[in-house]
This record gives structure tokens, sequence and C-alpha cells, in this order.
């Protein structure tokens, strides 16, 4: 069983400290990020701590329906975010939305039913935040590579249009360059996991006082988890996405 | 007639490109000519239906392109576009795309040949050729549709004079061969006047001169 460990709030103002050589390093550099560092650490305290009343309640509920808007919630806003890094993708919300519900509801349903976790808010809050933020993550930089890729190679589009090429077939090669820039990232550091940095979760429960063998055994389930769970976000993305760069007719649209 | 194009209009990024064009283009060879910006190739992705005018309409063999089945338009009124925009792979892999998209077969030497070049640069990576030698490929990967019309555009600005000479054989003989059409785009008027049975001169997104005769 995990101990848990307690911070008081006067051991969390206490690491301030660090927050205040970074304003101070950047000052004095002249890197002009004071201002973001004060309105990052503030913002970071208001959300954190409301999300951690909201798990609290969720928890001591532990109803399955609260889990559940909890998640839409996640996967909505989660779209909103992706969007804003998809600028050129037209109509990237809606990819973007179906991309993150599905990767989150088909891996939590995934886990449950293969029995590594049971339905449980407890498990289920803390493994969908981790999968929608990572599914997230690779859809948006999929769908930003998307768009700059169409922009840049509009002339081969459109050649290879000319040659009786359905969008699709027009579009496999930069959907396929695309996907990869999604999943590479996570496949990059899901190798080098343990070597040049300590996942999150392991750090977490090792903090916690787990042994850690447990910590390492729950960091690769959730690394696993998170393969998964990142690929299907980005397939979906991209797939969805790309049409609204063509109409029904097979021809590229201007960009507006 | 081949195409007829009836108070066209398109835009590009709110500007006027093509304002209320109307012109005829037979059966047979025809030169587009004008000023750079003048709008001919927006005319000729017009033709195959890579874009769609805003107002106006275009007529293939009487019939509005957007009642034929597009991909199917497209491989019969092949475009060569004026900038090369080759696949990555080998110039086989370019020549014999169009085909595999159906499952067929293509003759790639043969192919090559009628773009003035010869069978080794089947093999050759499509990206390390010279911009001449990509535009060959581009057209010999238009001809392996074997098409029915083909739009040309600037089809010998990259070349010299003998690689030009080869390609206008080789119009030549494949306008005669498909009976069909041949519409391409120079800026070299003693070309226009070598291949074209008529000149259609563009300016400022409109027909400047009519459908004269061959000149
Ligand atoms: N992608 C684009 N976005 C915005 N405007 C464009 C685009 N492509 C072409 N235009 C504009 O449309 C007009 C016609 O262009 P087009 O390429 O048809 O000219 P052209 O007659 O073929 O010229 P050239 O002889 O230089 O090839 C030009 O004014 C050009 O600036
Ligand atoms: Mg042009």
């Amino acid at each position: 069983m995990i101990l848990a460990i307690h911070l008081s709030l006067a051991q969390v103002a206490a690491t301030l400290a660090l927050v205040a050589i970074a304003a101070a390093v950047s000052g004095w550099q002249r890197a002009d990020l004071e201002r973001d560092i004060a309105v990052a650490t503030f913002r970071s305290f208001l959300q954190l701590t409301a999300i951690g009343y909201v798990i609290k309640l969720i928890f001591d509920q532990n109803k399955l329906i609260f889990v559940l808007a909890l998640i839409a919630a996640m996967v909505i806003f989660g779209a909103f975010t992706a969007r804003r890094r998809a600028r050129r993708v037209p109509g990237a919300f809606w990819p973007l939305l179906i991309a993150l519900a599905l990767a989150g509801t088909a891996t939590l349903a995934l886990v449950v039913a293969l029995g590594v976790f049971q339905a449980r808010a407890r498990y289920l809050v803390p493994v969908g935040g981790m999968v929608i933020g990572n599914a997230m993550t690779a859809a948006a930089v999929a769908l930003n590579r998307l768009g700059d890729d169409i922009a840049d190679a509009a002339p081969q589009i459109e050649a290879t249009l000319a040659l009786g090429a359905t969008a699709g077939q027009a579009m496999r090669p930069i959907l396929q360059r695309s996907l990869r820039s999604g999943m590479i990232p996570l496949i990059d550091s899901t190798k080098t996991t343990g070597l040049i940095f300590f996942p999150g979760t392991m750090v977490g429960m090792l903090l916690a006082g787990a042994a850690p063998i447990d910590a390492v055994r729950l960091q690769l389930t959730l690394l696993y988890v998170l393969l998964g769970s990142v690929a299907l976000a980005a397939l979906t993305a991209v797939l969805l996405a790309y049409r609204n760069f063509f109409t029904s007719a097979h021809q590229l649209r201007e960009p507006c | 007639m081949l195409f007829s194009l009836e108070q066209i209009s398109y835009r590009r990024a709110g500007r006027a490109v093509l304002s209320d064009l109307t012109a005829d283009l037979a059966e047979g060879t025809t030169a587009l000519v004008g000023p750079s910006g003048a709008g001919k190739s927006t005319l000729l992705r017009l033709l195959n239906r890579l874009a769609d005018p805003h107002a106006g309409t275009v007529h293939y063999r009487g019939r509005d392109v957007r009642d034929y089945d597009v991909l199917a338009l497209r491989r019969e009124v092949a475009l060569v576009p004026q900038l090369p925009a080759l696949l990555a792979g080998t110039v086989a892999n370019n020549v014999s795309y169009g085909p595999r998209l159906r499952g067929e077969e293509c003759d790639i030497d043969c192919a090559l040949a009628l773009a003035g070049l010869d069978a080794s640069f089947a093999g050759r990576t499509a990206y390390q050729l010279s911009v001449g030698e990509q535009q060959r490929v581009m057209l010999a990967r238009a001809l392996a549709l074997e098409p029915r019309v083909l739009l040309l555009d600037e089809p010998t600005a990259a070349l010299d004079e003998r690689a030009r000479d080869a390609i206008e054989r080789t119009l030549l003989e494949v306008s005669a061969r498909m009976s069909a059409g041949l519409i391409f785009v120079t800026h070299d008027r003693a070309q226009a006047r070598r291949l074209a049975d008529r000149l259609v001169h563009i300016d400022n997104g409109r027909i400047a001169t009519g459908l004269g005769p061959r000149p």
C-alpha cells in the first residue's frame, strides 16, 4: 500500500524560492520572461488547486458519471487548446475532438477490459487525464505538420491530383509524415526513459513511498498505454483533418 | 468543340485573375500566349478541374466539366504543370504512377522515349535530375496516361534548342496520333507558329485577340 505523503502549504510556498531563481535569471539576462514566469506560477497554482478539489469530489462520490463528465471536459478543453497550435488547418476542432474522445475512451475501455485497472474513479481519472494530455500533444503536432506540409507541397499535391489521384492518394506521403511527427516524440522519450529522465508517475510513486519495482511496473503500464492512445489520436486527427483541405471534387482548396 | 469557356471569372487570394473570359478552343493544337501573370496557367487548371471558376462554365466536348467524373476527366485531359513537381522515388515510379492508380501496367521506356529521355533514366532518382530533365519526366508521366487532350504549361521553358526540338517533334507526333487536342502555354512566338493551329492571346485575365487562324 502506498504511504500518503502530506505537504503543508508552507512547504509548497518554500519552493517559490526556485521560482525566484528563475525570475532572477530572466531579469539578469534580460530574457524578459518575468511576467510569464509569474503568470505560469499563478495559473498552475489556481488550476491545480481547483482540479484537486474536483478530483477529490469525484473520488469521494466514486460515480462513473462524474468520471465521464470530467473526461469529456478534458477532451473538449484539449481540442480547443490543440486547435490553437494547428492554425493552418481549417476546421481542426472537430477532428481533434473526435481524435481525443476516441483515444481517451478506447484506451480506458481497453485497460479496464484487460484487467489492468479497475473501473473506479481513482484509476480512471488520472489515467484518462494522462492519456488525453498526451493524445492532445500528439494530435496537435501532427496537425501542425499537416498544415505546414500542405502549404509547402501544394504544387506537388496538385500535380499528383492532375494524374487522376484522389485527395487521399495524393496526400499519402504527407499523411505519413504528419503521423510520424505526432508519434515520434513519445516513442523517443519512451526509448530513453529511465536513462535520461524519470517519468512523472514513477517519481510520484517513489516520493509517495512505493517500492521501486511497483513504481516501475505502473510506469511501464502507463507508457505502453500512452503509445497506443497517441497513435490513435494522431491517426484519427490527421485522417479527419486532411479532408478539410479538399473539395469533394478532389481539388485543393485555396488557403484562407 | 473541345473546350468552350463561357464568361469565366476566377479569383485568387481575393484578386481577379480571370475576368468574364469567353473563348472556344477547337480540336487540334492551340497555343496560349500572353504576358507573365496574365492567367495562362490558371486557365489550364480550370480545364481539368484542378479548380472551378467562381462564375461561368467550362464545357468539354459539349458537356459541363462538372458533369464528368473528375478523376476520369483528369486522366483524359492530362496537365503538365509549369514547374516540375515529381514524386519521391525513381523516374520509373513517377512515370508508372498514373496507370498504377488503376492497377494498370504501362510502357515506361516508350513514354520516356516520347519525352526525349533514354531508357537509362528509368532507374534514376527523380529529385536528382536537372530541371529540364524533370520537365521531360513530367511530360512522360502525362503521356503514360494515354490522354486524349494534353495541357502543357511552358513545356520547353527549361530546355536547350536540341531538347526543345525533340519535344516539339514529340508534340507534333502525339497530337497527330491523339487526333484530339493539345493546348500549350508558351512565351515563344516562333514555337507557337511551329506547333499551333491557332493562337489565343490572354492579357490581364481576358482574351486579347480572338481566335485567329494559323498565324
Ligand atoms: N497561389 C496563388 N495565390 C494567389 N495568387 C496567385 C496564385 N497563383 C497565381 N496567382 C496570381 O494569378 C495571376 C495569374 O497567374 P498565372 O500563373 O495564371 O499567370 P501566367 O499567365 O501563367 O504567368 P507566367 O507566364 O508567369 O507563368 C497572377 O497575377 C498571379 O499573381
Ligand atoms: Mg504560368
